[in-house]
């Protein structure tokens, strides 16, 4: 039970929370009971269970697997139900915020649509040549494609990447790490249609080519997944593409 | 001021390259400029090649050719890492080019006083 702690030996944590919606906001402290075992996201629910129930925040499953806890903590993009005080508090202090980049509904929930919009944009749907009626194609799990899209398939959508990149946070039209990782896996799927569209989606003003290749993204990915390598492969195909002349970029 | 998701080495890698860059674009027209006095005003120039000899100015260049050669390693780094097949040695190779450039200029250094 967060409400009564097993053991408090981990002294009184000082936790500033940004308090706010889009049009502003401050940080307010709090202070919280510090446990032997507790995450990010028990600190975040014991204040709204003890201290202020008017914090919003956003959580699902607590374990790792909905990515919808995601938030700012000391200044990193973070799982806060896999993030343990412990690990990330300095001197017993943490502050919580917002994921960066995206607009705050309020408090520590942020609006998505722009990051899913960015997700449709790069074509991250998946696009069937097959029907209900053919034969499963078969695919082989080793075959260099294959492998490729199954270093990025297991995305799910945090934003935690897209919270960590710079370019986003200056070039508000980049289509961000995810969203280029969802496209390169695609990209190379074989029972695929639409790899000619997609390529030339992302090789857009706002795509690919506008990664700096800063890495935060992969160094902050809490899967370990590598959207920079996916974004380069997606700079080599698309350049290629254009270079053969199987894209064009013309009618931009 | 560096903000806590950009503490990392390949962030730092980044920002050397784009600080020797800028490094780099500042010095191009002085030198052009003083390129250009061998044709104009050769006086000039011998003036400037002896005030070249002076210690600080020896150190001045060697802070020149290590922003060359980070630029240079940090730059066939990135081309690496995009034209090339992924290699996961990318904290090694950034490691590695800030080692090799700082051997260089260390190298011109001693070679200059």
């Amino acid at each position: 039970m967060i409400s009564q702690p097993l053991r408090n030996n981990a002294g009184q944590l000082k936790v500033s929370v940004w308090r706010g919606d889009e049009s502003g906001g401050r940080h307010v402290d709090y202070d919280v009971p510090g446990l032997e075992s507790q995450t990010v996201l028990d600190v975040v629910t014991w204040i709204q269970r003890h201290s202020d129930p008017s914090l919003s925040y956003r959580f699902a499953c607590r374990v790792g697997m909905c990515g919808s806890c995601a938030m700012t903590v000391n200044g990193v993009p973070r799982w806060t139900c896999r993030s343990h005080v412990r690990d990330v508090a300095r001197s017993n202090l943490l502050t919580i915020e917002p994921l960066r980049n995206l607009p705050v509904i309020k408090d520590l929930a942020c609006d998505m649509s722009a990051f899913f919009e960015k997700w449709d944009d790069a074509m991250g749907r998946f696009h069937p040549t097959a029907t209900r009626g053919d034969d499963v194609e078969p695919i082989r799990p080793g075959s260099i494609g294959r492998r490729e899209a199954d270093a990025g398939i297991e995305c799910i959508n945090c934003a935690v990447c897209y919270s960590a990149c710079d370019v986003v946070a200056y070039k508000q039209d980049y289509l961000g790490p995810a969203a280029l990782n969802r496209a390169w896996t695609l990209v190379n799927d074989v029972r695929d249609a639409a790899r000619g569209a997609r390529l030339r989606a992302v090789a857009s003003d706002a795509g690919c080519h506008s990664c700096h290749s800063h890495q935060s993204c992969t160094t902050w990915c809490p899967i370990e997944l590598n959207p920079t390598a996916s974004i380069a492969g997606l700079k080599r195909q698309s350049a290629l593409a254009i270079l053969t002349g199987k894209i064009s970029l013309d009618d931009e | 001021m560096i903000k806590p998701h950009q503490k990392h080495s390949l962030w730092l890698a980044a920002l050397v390259h784009r600080v020797s860059g800028i490094g780099l674009a500042l010095f191009l027209p002085f030198h052009f400029y003083v390129l250009g006095l061998a044709l104009n005003d050769t006086a000039t120039l011998d003036t400037f090649l002896r005030w070249t000899e002076h210690p600080m100015l020896k150190v001045a260049e060697f802070g020149l050719v290590l922003f060359l050669a980070l630029h240079l390693f940090g730059g066939l780094r990135l081309l690496a890492l995009e034209f090339l097949p992924w290699n996961p040695a990318q904290k090694t190779f950034a490691a590695l080019a800030a080692a090799l450039s700082v051997f260089i200029a260390l190298l011109f250094l001693l070679k200059a006083i």
